[in-house]
């Protein structure tokens, strides 16, 4: 392999990598406040890609607008889904709420073949997501310097709302203690649909670069994206969010690096994505970042 | 001036409070003292919204409690420090003193609090930047006492604030407690350490599986036969 072939597999890695980390923060967010793995997660980001593609498609917006749009819309999405699926069985056993997030995960699959048709829709990508790059025999998309660039800016902008804003105080909060938090007078709902807006927006964020990177469209294509994520959060350690950019990047790395490697492997893809969580849970079940809360009594 | 009415609480099949009354007057201390599983800690917790009672009313000042959430009774004033402390361990302190203050707007008065904190308690003071998981039980107690008063309440509740202290803290919060009462804020006190909780109070009620046994004035409990007995290990006159 030539040192030009390998830095082009890099970049691309690198661009699923940045693609899985903005999934698995979403996880990891509504992993570390409810303690919930959100299995509609996947859906929210297939979501988001196909309302940027209507909104380019049959609104004739330019795509930075139907970019903006999906996101927000999405997030609002993400918002309701909690508000609907989840709250009302906040006072449950957990078990109640995984299975309503299967069922809402479900329902939303289905609902999308019934709206948007089960076949595979074309996405128009935008020019300049499609430049191609040269440097040196190195040749890229510019899509893919795009993708880096933009989870690094939204990666920023939400550390710096969870660790610099009273709102990701109190999120911080809320994932720790959650009667605390109320008696600190925080509003707990709140703060939730704030977390579930946040993650839905960056899943949205994945979603619409995704479709940009393959551009093709299916109602079933956030399942195997948001079964790997979920590996990605819990490879880096369920509820923090840089272990979730870590396993993001671990995951697209190891993925894209053994087909370029193993090419004769490639048909076995998606198995490293699964033998790498069975590791790591076997070495560290807490994932590579996660911590372990030690109370004083 | 807190009043509860009636209160029961259930949890399960379990009737943890079975319908107690209890006046908390303006100004006061008011000790409530029981053996474990009493039903001590699900009588605070209704008070401020955290257990949903089944029946009976809480007022404040006249304005029924019962079934606002909790985030709107502590904004009318009314504070828990929950028992075992529950600071955040992961934030600061610094950022716990600020989330204790989070419905706050009043930026000098927040300002004002905090050094007020730090008087109270100059030990929060050096270590502001470091995160509460590391303090020692003492100055978690000191941190989440701090954080109550943050919300700057005009009742104070405590769940077992001598809970694993050293005696000589166990003390010093006793002391804060009093100098907090003393500025105005009234106080209602859970505690297993029954001599302490009656000494400080000025009227003290006895919980036994739900209901309320005794009650008097902190003095008067204190000499009852039946209270000496039964909470403060000491044998029949």
């Amino acid at each position: 392999m030539t040192l030009a072939l390998f830095l082009q597999h890099l970049a691309n890695a690198l661009s699923l990598g940045s693609l899985y980390a903005l999934i698995a923060i979403g996880y990891t967010m509504v992993y570390g406040i409810l303690r919930l793995i959100n299995f509609a997660h996947g859906d929210v980001f297939m979501l988001g890609a196909y309302l940027a593609f209507y909104a380019v498609a049959t609104f004739l917006l330019p795509w930075w607008a139907a970019f903006l749009l999906a996101i927000l819309v999405t997030a609002l999405f993400g918002v309701v889904l909690e508000r609907v699926a989840y709250r009302p069985l906040r006072d449950s056993p957990r078990i109640s709420v995984m299975i309503s997030a299967i069922g809402a995960s479900f329902l939303i699959e289905n609902v999308g073949i019934v709206v948007f048709g089960g076949r595979p829709k074309g996405v128009l990508v935008p020019d300049v997501m499609n430049v191609k790059l040269g440097l040196g025999g190195v040749s890229v998309m510019s899509v893919s310097v795009v993708i880096p660039v933009l989870t690094f800016v939204v990666l920023a902008i939400l550390l710096w709302v969870v660790h610099r804003t009273k709102t990701g105080m109190a999120m911080r909060a809320v994932s720790t203690d959650l009667d605390a938090a109320r008696l600190q007078a925080i509003d707990v709902n709140r703060i939730i649909s704030f977390t579930f807006g946040a993650g839905s927006l960056l899943a949205a964020v994945g979603g619409i670069m995704w479709s940009y990177k393959y551009p093709q469209l299916n109602p079933l294509m956030g399942t195997m994206p948001g079964l790997k994520c979920f590996i990605a959060a819990v490879i880096g350690g369920i509820g923090s969010i840089q272990g979730a950019v870590l396993g993001g990047f671990l995951l697209g790395g190891i993925e894209l690096l053994t087909v370029a490697f193993l090419p004769t492997l490639t048909g076995y893809r998606d198995a490293f994505a699964f033998v790498l969580l069975i590791v790591v849970l076997l070495v560290k079940p807490s994932g590579l970042l996660g911590g372990r809360h030690v109370e004083k009594v | 001036m807190l009043k509860v009415e009636q209160l029961s609480a259930h949890y399960g099949g379990i009737h943890a409070l079975q319908g107690i009354a209890l006046d908390v007057p303006d100004g006061s201390i008011v000790s409530l003292i029981g053996a474990n599983g009493a039903g001590k800690s699900t009588t605070l917790k209704s008070i401020v919204g955290l257990v949903k009672p089944s029946r009976g009313t809480v007022t404040w000042n006249g304005e029924v409690l019962t079934g606002l959430p909790t985030k709107d009774i502590v904004s009318r004033g009314v504070c828990l420090v929950p028992e075992g402390r529950h600071v955040f361990p992961n934030l600061t302190v610094d950022e716990n003193l600020t989330l204790g203050a989070y419905s706050r707007s009043d930026k000098p008065g927040i300002a004002a609090d905090r050094e007020k904190v730090f008087g109270l308690f100059p030990r929060l003071k050096e270590r502001v930047s470091q995160k509460a998981g590391t303090l020692s039980g003492g100055e978690q107690q000191m941190l989440a006492v701090g954080r109550a008063l943050m919300t700057r309440p005009r009742l104070l509740m405590m769940d077992e604030p001598s809970l694993g202290l050293a005696p000589l803290i166990v003390k010093m919060i006793f002391d804060i407690v009093k100098a907090i009462n003393a500025e105005g804020v009234t106080v209602l006190l859970v505690e297993q350490n029954a001599k302490a909780a009656l000494e400080i109070a000025d009227y003290g009620y006895v919980l036994e599986t739900g209901r309320i046994t005794f009650h008097g004035p902190g003095k008067d409990l204190l000499k009852d036969d039946r209270v000496r007995h039964a909470y403060l290990g000491e044998a029949h006159a």
